[in-house]
């Protein structure tokens, strides 16, 4: 018995996808395509706008249980990824979840699990890469860091930060998506930000970088020189955003004018 | 003297240490106090070549009174002197670390004085940053061999790692590069720091608050290449090392000149043995993770380690009768000893056997990589499709795939005034 194939409105959060995900169960409709309002292009099958409910989105992310722990971890972080068309994906891995249970984790070599498990390893592994790369720089009193990752790496990030620093007031904006973690001693929140330009930097701060850079530089050894390999472990795309850099901005890097400018 | 001044001469003294990793201790933050670290460890850079920056690494002072030939900071070297005192230190430390430039602080230090007295100059450093700054990230401190076993303890309280530079791999080298060093002095410490760790996670098991001993371990460090000794020297070492002290790791230097010493290599014309560094660091994986033995990898006939082919693909052509394996039977043991497959891979390949037989598609999409594993590997009893490979060609092909990763000699431009005849 088919589904009736249907295009879903959503507002674009998760708790709007689980509704989603509700509703196509209720009505029997297989979705094969996922729009919010701001996408222009109209569909050629029938639209469906699905109001999120709260209670509907509580009760299918209650279900994920059913994956196990690895399962469900999936079913969660897989909507932070940049996948191309990661609703669909992931409707697919639900439903394959709903039938296969835990089994299904376990079958790596299954189209979808193997979509699914490469874009979660990819926001991982781009999450464990700002744990090291982030900069942070102390504006008064309070510490402000930049980023602009791919995937949505915050909520993955707060939990690393906050544990690091507990007795600091620190902001952390992710320029790509528009949202900023906020953060003072025992409590935090992750906000969309639309305008984030933090002010210039103070003569300690300033004093720190080039203590930094010097220490950098320095730690190079001459014989061993090997930029490929610095490359392969530190793409340049990460590199805008280092302090450690930032004298040595050639016109290839984007400009970086929303931070503090570099000590000349 | 300036901090600037101070850092450059400190942490170019420094740079010689290999160990720069954060690893092997989970410990989360808490309220009060700055800083965590994670098990795996975290690289917040990469310096120009290409190694790890984790840690601040920093010597206390790079003023010695011994003279080791390999050293730069040998007594007898013409170097600026510099040193930091504990409190200039610290600030250095929390001010990197709440920038998130770095994990923690790696102290080693130069002896100045005597030992004593340079390791209660860093339990100094290292009490006021765990004390008055409350520091809990990630201390990486170099035992001094000759301290006073109470002051290397005091030490150890206080650091997450501890290690002890076993430099040369032999003791006659050591007895003629390192005259103020003896085997005894290094391996004596070693074993101090072995026995108060293991003593720590006893009582750790008893009382949850019983202070913790460098709880991520020791680790060491030796030169590559200043010395004749064989690699199968080195991995036999490294393998007792392993066994008898414990070791989190042990890293390999390649040796550097930066001694003009008749004992040494020649600078002019000296190349760091940068490959037969990387093969031995293949080797030590396959220590400790592929459950392989140092005789296994290197025997009597074949003292080193093959340049053009990484150990296990050595290993993998001199027992060809074990293979091919089959992915949807062997064991975890036996896929490991296939060239390609890791132990990642391996996990997989047990993961997803459990639901249906694995096909050559299905492994490349489990992220095998195929390169080598293909020639040693059979899917339901079947070769890959189209591979054809007599045993003596298998060898050509295997160096093949690492020729173009390997350095080329570098073109050298000839000159016509300068024919040295």
């Amino acid at each position: 018995m088919f589904w009736t194939q249907v295009c879903c409105q959503y507002d674009g959060t998760y708790p709007g996808f689980l509704s989603c995900v509700f509703d196509c169960y209720v009505n029997r409709e297989e979705p094969v395509e996922f729009r919010t309002p701001e996408d222009m292009c109209c569909s050629l099958y029938p639209l469906r706008t699905v109001e999120t409910d709260e209670s509907h989105a509580l009760r299918v992310y209650r279900s994920f249980e059913n994956f196990g722990r690895e399962g469900r971890e999936l079913a969660v972080r897989c909507f932070l990824t940049c996948l191309p068309d990661k609703e669909l994906w992931l409707w697919r891995f639900l439903r394959l979840g709903y039938r296969q249970g835990k089994k299904a984790v376990q079958n790596l070599t299954d189209p979808t699990v193997d979509k699914v498990r490469k874009a979660v390893w990819h926001l991982e592994h781009e999450t464990h890469q700002y744990k090291g790369f982030t900069r942070f720089s102390e504006l008064e009193g309070v510490l402000v860091g930049e980023i602009e990752p791919k995937n949505r790496v915050l909520p993955l990030l707060r939990p690393h930060f906050c544990s690091r620093y507990p007795q600091e007031r620190f902001v952390l904006y992710d320029r790509i998506h528009s949202e900023a973690l906020f953060h003072r001693p025992g409590k935090w929140a992750i906000l969309s930000v639309d305008n984030f330009t933090p002010g210039p930097a103070g003569e300690a701060e300033q004093a720190f970088r080039k203590l930094w850079r010097a220490f950098y530089n320095t730690i190079a050894i001459e014989e061993r020189y090997n930029p490929r390999c610095r490359m392969t472990h530190m793409p340049k795309r990460y590199w805008a955003m280092m302090t450690e850099f930032q004298e040595d901005y050639g016109t290839a890097f984007p400009e970086v004018n929303v931070l503090p400018s570099a000590p000349k | 003297m300036e901090l600037l001044d101070k850092l450059n001469i400190l942490a170019d003294a420094a740079k010689y240490d290999a160990a720069c990793t954060s690893s092997g201790l989970d410990r989360s933050g808490r309220p009060g106090t700055i800083g965590s670290t994670t098990l795996a460890g975290c690289c917040h850079s990469f310096s120009a070549d290409g190694r790890c920056v984790s840690l601040l690494k920093v010597l206390q002072t790079n003023l010695c009174v011994y003279d080791c030939q390999y050293c730069v900071n040998r007594r007898s070297n013409d170097v600026p002197r510099a040193a930091f005192t504990p409190e200039e230190l610290c600030e250095l430390t929390m001010g990197f670390y709440r920038r998130n430039y770095i994990e923690g602080l790696f102290l080693s230090s130069a002896v100045i004085r005597n030992p004593d007295y340079t390791t209660e100059l860093m339990i100094r450093t290292l009490g006021i940053l765990r004390e008055k700054h409350r520091f809990g990230g990630y201390i990486h401190a170099k035992a001094i061999p000759g301290a006073d076993p109470l002051l290397t303890r005091r030490l150890g309280l206080l650091a997450d790692r501890l290690s002890v530079n076993i430099e040369l791999p032999s003791s006659p080298s050591l007895a003629l590069l390192a005259p103020d060093k003896k085997k005894e002095s290094i391996l004596t410490p070693m074993s101090q720091i072995r026995d108060g760790i293991s003593q720590s996670k006893r009582e750790i098991a008893v009382y949850r608050h019983a202070p913790r001993f460098a709880p991520a371990g020791q680790s060491t460090q030796m030169i590559v290449g200043a010395t004749p000794e064989s690699d199968r020297h080195i991995l036999t070492l490294t393998q007792a090392l392993y066994n008898r002290y414990q070791l989190k790791r042990v890293f390999y230097s390649a040796y550097i000149p930066v001694s003009s010493s008749p004992l040494l290599p020649v600078p002019e014309h000296f190349q760091p043995p940068l490959l037969r560094e990387h093969r031995l660091y293949q080797a030590d994986w396959l220590l400790r993770y592929y459950h392989f033995r140092a005789e296994e990898i290197l025997d009597e006939s074949q003292p080193d380690l093959d340049p053009r082919m990484d150990p296990k693909c050595c290993w993998a052509l001199r027992h060809l009768d074990f293979f091919p394996v089959e992915v949807n039977r062997a064991d975890y043991e036996a896929l490991l000893r296939v060239p390609g497959l890791g132990v990642r891979s391996a996990r997989r390949i047990l993961t997803a056997r459990r639901v249906g037989p694995l096909t050559f598609e299905g492994l490349k999409r489990l992220g095998v990589v195929l390169k080598r594993a293909q020639y040693f590997l059979t899917c339901s009893g079947r070769m890959m499709a189209g591979l054809r490979v007599s045993e003596d060609s298998l060898l050509r092909h295997l160096v093949s795939l690492e020729a173009p990763a390997l350095a080329a000699p570098m073109p050298e431009q000839l000159s016509l005034f300068n024919s040295a005849v």
